[in-house]
């Protein structure tokens, strides 16, 4: 690096025949460039595959391998989503999160696959998630579960 | 992450690279036989063949494309670029006879992306490169499609051991297609199931707990 800024003062004296190799470190520092880019960008369009996957609240762990301008990041594109979401429908909002397969019944059959504690339903009932209860439900709250690990769909 | 949320850049298409491709950035780290035309001082270190400190003119080193790509220049004063052994008169013939016997994974894992960048270079062979490249594509693509649309459920290594890195992203979304139809005509499709993240995730976790 210092004998990269060293170069470039010789050659504003006006020495030309180290120009090749100042362009050569250039390039080096360029390629570095890319590919810290190129990591970076990447690891953001994984972040913003987990809103899509994961839902808006991101476990521990997760959150713990990521660096405070990621998390701000991800906060920031969970209110751009959530926002979007809200001005479709006519004012009055679509989860387009939801749904990601076609629905074909109101209700599904799901079973536990790890102990969630009381669940609550629209209706006011609670249902304990023991492991391995089955329940029939309403689409649209098990969803968030399933894709989460902690029920399972059951097809009959 | 291969669900549908994950969108990573892709490669780009023909003599253009893409700036943020993971894909393309392994492809420019591909080493090239060049001749350096002018003298580059101070810079002996990396030629590590010779004491000098610098680095003389008509030196053959070998460098990675991403390097000779940045330096060259169509005026010839800095690099000359020779086109690697895959892509000179004696493979070309190979390939022209029949392009579905070579193994192209052993023949640089990025035959077709490195060929294209080698077109930047303006040798006076470049055309020729450019019709085997197009020619072996052809010759070799109906051979893939075919092996991605009809191996369901099977050990598919053997097929894909032989190809190159653009033919093996095609079999594999071909296979993609494949496993979503078949899972569709199953009746799988309506099954809601856990992201893909959260399998890896506790699948690592096990192996985790086991340590």
């Amino acid at each position: 690096f210092f004998k990269c800024l060293h170069d470039n003062e010789a050659k504003s004296e006006g020495r030309a025949e180290l120009i090749p190799s100042i362009k050569l470190r250039h390039c080096c520092l360029l390629r570095n460039q890319r590919c810290l880019t190129a990591y970076l960008y990447d690891r953001l369009l994984r972040i913003r595959a987990l809103r899509w996957e994961y839902g808006s609240v991101l476990p521990a762990n997760v959150r713990f391998h990521m660096c405070a301008e990621e998390v701000q990041w991800f906060s920031q594109y969970k209110k751009s989503l959530a926002s979007f979401m809200r001005s479709l429908g006519a004012g009055e909002g679509l989860d387009i999160t939801q749904d990601m397969k076609p629905p074909k019944s109101l209700y599904i059959e799901v079973r536990c696959l790890k102990d969630h504690g009381e669940f609550e339903i629209d209706d006011g009932t609670v249902i304990l998630l023991k492991k391995n209860s089955q329940h029939f439900l309403p689409r649209w709250k098990c969803e968030q579960l399933i894709r989460q690990g902690v029920l399972e769909h059951v097809m009959s | 992450m291969n669900t549908q949320s994950y969108m990573p850049v892709e490669p780009g298409v023909g003599m253009e690279e893409n700036f943020l491709s993971l894909d393309d950035i392994l492809l420019a780290h591909e080493r090239l036989p060049i001749r350096i035309e002018c003298a580059f001082p101070r810079l002996g270190f990396l030629d590590k063949s010779s004491d000098t400190q610098d680095i003389p003119e008509g030196t053959k080193m070998e460098l990675p494309l991403w390097l000779s790509k940045g330096l060259y220049e169509r005026k010839r004063r800095v690099l000359s670029v020779e086109l690697p052994k895959v892509y000179r008169e004696g493979w070309r013939t190979v390939f022209n006879a029949d392009p579905n016997v070579v193994d192209l994974h052993k023949m640089g894992p990025y035959y077709y992306g490195l060929g294209s960048q080698m077109l930047h270079f303006d040798s006076p062979e470049n055309p020729e490169v450019a019709q085997t490249l197009l020619q072996t594509f052809i010759g070799r693509f109906r051979r893939t499609m075919d092996s991605s649309q009809n191996a369901y459920n099977e050990d598919t290594s053997a097929l894909v051991e032989r190809l190159d890195c653009l033919e093996k992203a095609l079999f594999r979304s071909g296979q993609s297609g494949l496993n979503g139809f078949q899972g569709w005509e199953k009746g799988q499709a309506s099954q809601l199931t856990a992201s893909s993240l959260v399998l890896n995730y506790r699948k690592r976790k096990m192996t985790d707990v086991q340590h």
